[in-house]
């Protein structure tokens, strides 16, 4: 009892701000080694968390001004080095560690943290290839989501204003730091949600850049909140973070990945130059392609036009086998030309006079030619106008009628000559035509006139009514026989 | 840097001029309307079209022809910035690079 109350008494606080002194003195500033757990971001800004590993937990805090100074944003799991001093929080009998700064242990911790969250999102399906929209060809409006200053944002536009100058609409943010995943995200949500027609231009194209730099550096790139956000965009996204060689998790996400920020630009437009060739040469192969048609069809038309002598040629030969016929004739005995001349009255008087016939045809014949050329003249004269060239038109149009001309004058001549030959001529010369009275058939012989009792007797001037009075006389045939 | 991009078919444009329409070439991306008057061009060479189909196809080549133009005219850097007013409204302003 007595070794007890030799003890001096101390009040709970002495004894805690006594620990307090003690502890801050013989520690100072530390540097420990740890992973991140339960991190909490505080409304004022600090941040609460503790440092573990197997044996231990220490809780840390880092305040505000601190924690936006730190090159990447602490999270769970993450193995950190922490500098900073050992400190007590006498209100709840414990003791911390005030961090004054943070790093990962080694490039190593970042990227176990970056493969662990690059299979998730694979796993969730973020990186599939047909979730990928293609980018348009020529975009009219792009948003860069990028810092306002340095060289990434001059290079881009720079590349730009080379290849094919469009509008641009920047989202200034914050590339790195606390807070860069944040804006970054915030920027391709904030595009996203522009909608079309607004007083903010809605890109068609998005490109989310960031210049070279440490991993921690780019980590902000690496944040599921701005991973998750490109890949819920709907604008088409290039992402052109750091070096070529360097991966992050918003380039699996994206639609095209860029190397860099300049290629960015490159694979955002094409060259307007070549696009102007290439315009202009398919604009001349165009001029080209309905000229050389045009040509075709000209040649074309002129066939048709040749084509349009074949009437011409039927006369022609109608006109030959006339003169044959005729010919023969000519040369025909007078039984011969007294049947030709029974025929040639029968077909008289069944035929409309060959002049109507032939009048008739050469009507038809002048409304199809007239219809023909029509045709011919309106598709070339459509053609021409449209190409304004009408001299090739009238020369084909004065050949058609020339030869329309030369078609007409052949008809006139060989109408005449059929009109010479018809049955009327031959009646003029004392022939006549004998027919029964009864039947109104034509008698040929003597022997059809036997068995008909009345005749009906036309002459070139006229019709004479006969009766039959007696029998045949056969010497009278002889006449007809020699 | 000269290198050619296809043209992506009509089909998978987002904005297709409807078929048959003449003057429907205003809306068209310069995608589609390129891609229209490299199709012409080929009907044409190829010599398979009629006299007044032709005649259609030029003057509709000639007419894409002058909007991809227009298109290709219309080229001028224009870059403004993001910035907010007091109510969180993101509006315009010019950017300037230094």
């Amino acid at each position: 009892m007595a070794t007890v109350s030799n003890l001096r008494e101390v009040s709970v606080g002495e004894l805690a701000f006594s620990l307090k002194r003690t502890i801050e003195t013989a520690f100072g500033l530390v540097r420990v080694r740890g992973e991140l757990s339960g991190l909490k971001r505080a409304a004022s800004g600090h941040v609460y968390f503790a440092l573990k590993d197997d044996a231990a937990v220490l809780d840390a805090v880092a305040w505000r001004g601190t924690a936006a100074r730190f090159a990447f944003r602490p999270e769970d799991g993450l193995e950190v080095v922490c500098t900073g001093k050992l400190t007590t929080y006498p209100g709840r009998s414990r003791y911390q560690i005030v961090v004054e700064r943070m790093e990962p242990a080694g490039a190593g911790a970042l990227m176990a943290l970056f493969e662990e969250r690059k299979r998730r999102l694979e796993a969730e399906g973020l990186f599939d290839p047909a979730r990928k929209r293609p980018l348009p060809y020529l975009p009219e409006t792009i948003g860069i989501v990028t810092s306002p200053t340095g060289a990434v944002i001059r290079d881009i536009l720079h590349r730009l204003a080379e290849r094919f100058p469009r509008r641009v609409v920047v989202w200034p943010v914050l590339v790195q730091g606390e807070g860069a995943a944040e804006q970054v995200a915030a920027a391709i949500r904030g595009f996203d949600a522009l909608p079309r027609g607004g007083p903010i231009p809605r890109p068609d194209l998005l490109i989310v850049a960031r210049g070279g730099g440490a991993v921690e550096d780019l980590w902000a790139f690496n944040e599921e909140a701005v991973a998750r956000a490109a890949a819920s965009c709907r604008i088409p996204l290039i992402s052109a973070v750091g070096h070529e060689t360097d991966t992050t998790l918003i380039d699996f996400v994206a639609d095209r990945r860029a190397p860099t920020p300049t290629a960015a630009a490159e694979i955002a437009v094409p060259v307007r130059r070549d696009l102007l060739l290439q315009t202009g040469g398919l604009g001349e192969r165009l001029l080209h392609g309905v000229g050389r048609l045009l040509k075709d069809q000209r040649r074309h038309v002129d066939a048709l036009g040749r084509g349009l002598t074949d009437p011409r040629h039927a006369v022609t030969l109608a006109a030959q086998r006339l003169d044959d016929q005729s010919e023969r004739l000519e040369r025909a005995s007078s039984l011969r030309l007294e049947r030709l001349g029974g025929r040639l009255g029968q077909a008289a008087l069944g035929l409309r006079p060959p002049r109507q016939t032939l009048a008739e045809a050469r009507l038809r014949l002048e409304a199809r030619a007239g219809a023909l050329a029509d045709l011919a003249r309106d598709r070339l004269a459509r053609a021409e106008f449209r190409l304004g060239r009408t001299a090739d038109l009238e020369r084909l149009h004065g050949m058609t009628e020339a030869r329309l001309a030369a078609a007409r004058a052949a008809f006139d001549a060989r109408a005449g000559l059929l009109e010479s030959l018809g049955p009327g001529q031959v009646l003029a010369r004392g022939y006549a035509i004998v027919r029964s009275a009864d039947t109104g058939d034509l008698l040929p012989s003597a022997e059809a006139a036997l068995a008909e009792a009345a005749y009906e007797i036309r002459f070139h001037d006229g019709v004479v009514r006969a009766r039959r009075d007696g029998k045949a006389e056969p010497g009278q045939g002889r006449l007809f026989d020699a | 840097m000269s290198e050619q991009r296809p043209f992506r078919g009509l089909a998978e444009d987002p904005a297709p001029a409807p078929a048959g329409d003449g003057d429907a070439t205003d809306a068209m991306t310069f995608e589609a309307a390129m891609a229209e008057l490299e199709s012409l061009v080929q009907k044409l060479e190829r010599g398979q079209l009629s006299l007044e189909q032709s005649i259609t196809a030029y003057e509709r080549g000639t007419r894409l022809r002058r909007h991809c133009e227009a298109k290709l005219e219309a080229a001028r850097l224009r870059v403004e910035a993001i910035a907010f007013d007091k109510s969180g409204e993101p509006r315009l302003e010019p950017f300037a690079t230094e």
